[in-house]
């Protein structure tokens, strides 16, 4: 299995007619994705600059054969987006929606258990990038990219960026790049990512970022001491966070003592993966970890 | 989002869970009322946000009506000091004055997410009225774990496995059974991110009771309860932080002297960890959003500068969604109004950046510019030891 995206990737926009939805789509579309529907209820038979918008999900699979959604509906209806992808059959879907309620994404979870050939990434994320196949499925500054040879994966947003321009300036580049949110109940998680990466071989290296909040670092950090070969090196946000309060992330947060980012740092420590002391140094740490 | 003990026990009420005869009230001769009303003997509980209460003399036991109006005029209006409040002590507004119970057994139970396995858990603990942190620290085995379906619910067997494993059997397992199923189901219809009851009162009688009551609310899904909303004690939270949440800024007030402005959650918390690294102690948390207009930058930077122990700011902002210029345009305009007279670095990286860095050098404001989290944090750092610019 390699990346999720390839140049056969054709996207639906789900909330194509929103602001953020637009704006995006046609970012996409520019970077050289293939843009191919939008759905928005009551707003069918218009278009987007020359991207068809439909009723409904099924409706824009049938007509266009999209094969992966990129969702921007407003938190309280975007677990029926979700839902509603999953069924139309959309292989790949992509929540970029942040703030949906932990209950709709515990339904959601559910709904999906019985489509297991439906991946869903986020919510409350920034994407997907493939930059050798000019795949952008997210939000994410396209320019900052390169292709190349690293995997990144992440629970935030803007600090993937500074991952993926720190490997830029050393000349790596990146493979793809997922950002999996910073919600507590999520689809894709770093494991599934990792295994991506583990058989995907654009993917030489890999960075993983975490934070503090629940224990997916720890659980990910005991994969990678028994699946994992390739230099893998990470950075956990939040050593300064204090306890009992949500760092704008519902999922970064420090309860009863759990979820510390000494925790996490010592458990990927322990499974052979570099950590860096500070963000800054996310890109230098993984050239050491290549050279071992 | 959090409530107070009585408004939870308000809630939890509404689906069946037994609490405590009594009510809430701010005035003294009120509470000689109420105790009277329940014949004579009451505990007075002072109302805030924290745990401890009890330990900090929050707590008190009423032997007659007139103890009661004492207690009630002591503890309202006191600052209680928690080890969950910090040194300054929260005010309180209110008591929650309610029958004495006879108490011949306290026990734990609570409910929160189970991130792992993304669903609900029900926790029991035969040792009620102690942290559950102390007693998972102390012994693990001594809790028990029921996830159950959020979708289904706890279902009886699931409660009926709970209540034998805390020891209750007869007429006491009973009525422990539909108090399990009635909390579960409290939970998810209100969309709790946690529900404790420590401790679970076991009376002389056999009866069930929520002694105490604890809820926290998912933020998300606010939305959907607005009667739950109202319930939002504002007095209760950091005046900055509440100033900020009126412009939909993520903002929490931490001990050090540096100010940042970020956008993203990762790289807000990333920002405060290198400025530690750097040497420096950040003042805050703050996340501008991904898509912040120039005005909620000014207000954000307002923020930041109305804490006193402000010495100086970091801004670091790396623009996806979020347009450098229009984070330049927000700085430039907030800076000129309030006449910020401390060291600010500026770091703008990603969309717009060029025509960002243009505003901030066309302000003629002493702005410093930094290349990188790195440069940023050393420069903020060496600013503010030079105190000033």
């Amino acid at each position: 299995m390699a990346s999720w995206l390839s140049t056969d990737t054709k996207v639906l926009v789900q909330g194509l007619t929103g602001r953020e939805g637009k704006f995006h789509a046609l970012a996409g579309r520019d970077y050289g994705t293939q843009v191919v529907a939008g759905v928005t209820p009551g707003k069918g038979g218009t278009d987007v600059e020359g991207i068809p918008v439909f009723n409904t999900v099924h409706e824009a699979v049938e007509k266009t054969g999209a094969n992966a959604s990129l969702l921007f509906v407003p938190p309280p209806a975007a677990a029926d987006g979700i839902m509603e992808a999953a069924d139309a059959g959309v292989a790949l879907v992509i929540a970029i929606t942040e703030g949906i309620p932990v209950n709709d994404m515990i339904r959601v979870k559910a709904f999906l258990a019985d489509r297991p050939n439906v991946r869903l990434v986020g919510p409350n994320c920034p994407g997907v990038i493939r930059p050798s196949a000019k795949v952008k499925l997210g939000i994410m500054p396209a320019r900052i990219h390169r292709p190349g040879k690293v995997g990144i994966v992440s629970r935030s947003g803007t600090l993937t960026y500074e991952a993926v321009g720190q490997t830029t300036a050393l000349g790596l580049g990146q493979s793809t790049c997922i950002g999996i949110g910073g919600d507590p109940v999520n689809g894709t998680n770093f494991i599934d990512c990792l295994e991506m990466f583990r058989d995907d071989p654009e993917t030489e290296a890999i960075i993983m970022i975490g934070e503090i909040g629940g224990s997916a670092e720890e659980e990910a950090a005991e994969w990678i001491a028994a699946n994992l070969k390739k230099p893998v090196a990470s950075f956990i946000a939040g050593r300064t966070a204090p306890p009992g309060r949500r760092m704008g992330h519902a999922g970064a947060i420090i309860s009863g003592g759990k979820g510390t980012a000494t925790e996490k740092v010592a458990a990927l420590r322990a499974a052979g993966v570099l950590v860096a002391d500070s963000p800054a140094l996310i890109g230098e740490t993984l050239v050491k970890a290549i050279k071992g | 989002m959090k409530v107070h003990e009585y408004q939870a026990k308000e809630i939890l009420r509404r689906y069946g869970v037994a609490t405590p005869q009594g009510h809430v009230t701010d005035s003294p001769e009120e509470a000689r009322q109420i105790t009277k009303d329940l014949g004579g003997k009451s505990v007075v509980k002072a109302q805030i946000h924290a745990g401890g209460r009890g330990k900090g003399g929050g707590v008190k036991l009423a032997k007659t009506p007139d103890e009661a109006f004492e207690h009630a005029q002591k503890i309202i209006g006191m600052q209680l000091v928690t080890h969950q409040t910090g040194p300054e002590g929260r005010k309180v507004k209110k008591v929650l004055v309610e029958a004495a119970a006879d108490i011949a057994q306290e026990l734990y139970l609570g409910i929160t997410l189970d991130r792992a396995i993304g669903k609900p858990v029900l926790m029991a603990s035969k040792f009620g009225g102690m942290e559950i942190e102390e007693v998972a620290h102390k012994d693990p085995t001594a809790i028990l774990k029921e996830p159950f379906d959020a979708i289904a619910g706890l279902q009886p067997f699931q409660a009926r496995k709970v209540a034998y494993a805390l020891g209750l059997t007869g007429e006491t397992h009973k009525k422990a059974v539909p108090f399990l199923l009635a909390l579960a189901k409290a939970y998810v219809e209100t969309d709790c991110s946690l529900a404790e009851i420590n401790p679970l009162m076991i009376t002389g009688q056999g009866d069930v009771v929520a002694l105490d009551a604890k809820m926290n609310f998912d933020d998300n899904a606010l939305f959907r309860h607005l009667d739950i909303k109202e319930y939002r004690d504002l007095d209760e939270e950091d005046p900055l932080e509440v100033e900020a949440s009126k412009f939909n800024l993520n903002y929490i007030k931490l001990d050090g002297n540096v100010g940042c402005m970020v956008n993203g959650a990762g790289l807000a918390m990333s920002t405060m960890d290198i400025i530690q690294y750097a040497g420096g102690s950040p003042a805050n948390f703050l996340d501008v959003g991904g898509g912040a207009n120039e005005e909620q930058v000014r207000n954000a930077m307002r923020i930041i500068l109305s804490d006193p122990n402000v010495k100086g700011v970091l801004i670091n902002i790396f623009g996806g969604i979020m347009r450098c210029d229009i984070i330049a345009s927000g700085v430039v305009k907030a800076v000129k109004e309030i006449g910020c007279t401390i060291p600010v670095v500026v770091r703008l990286e990603g969309t717009n950046v060029e025509e960002g860095k243009q505003i901030l050098r066309d302000s003629g404001l002493a702005v410093i510019p930094a290349d990188g989290m790195k440069d940023a944090a050393e420069k903020i750092i060496a600013a503010v030891a030079k105190g000033g610019n």
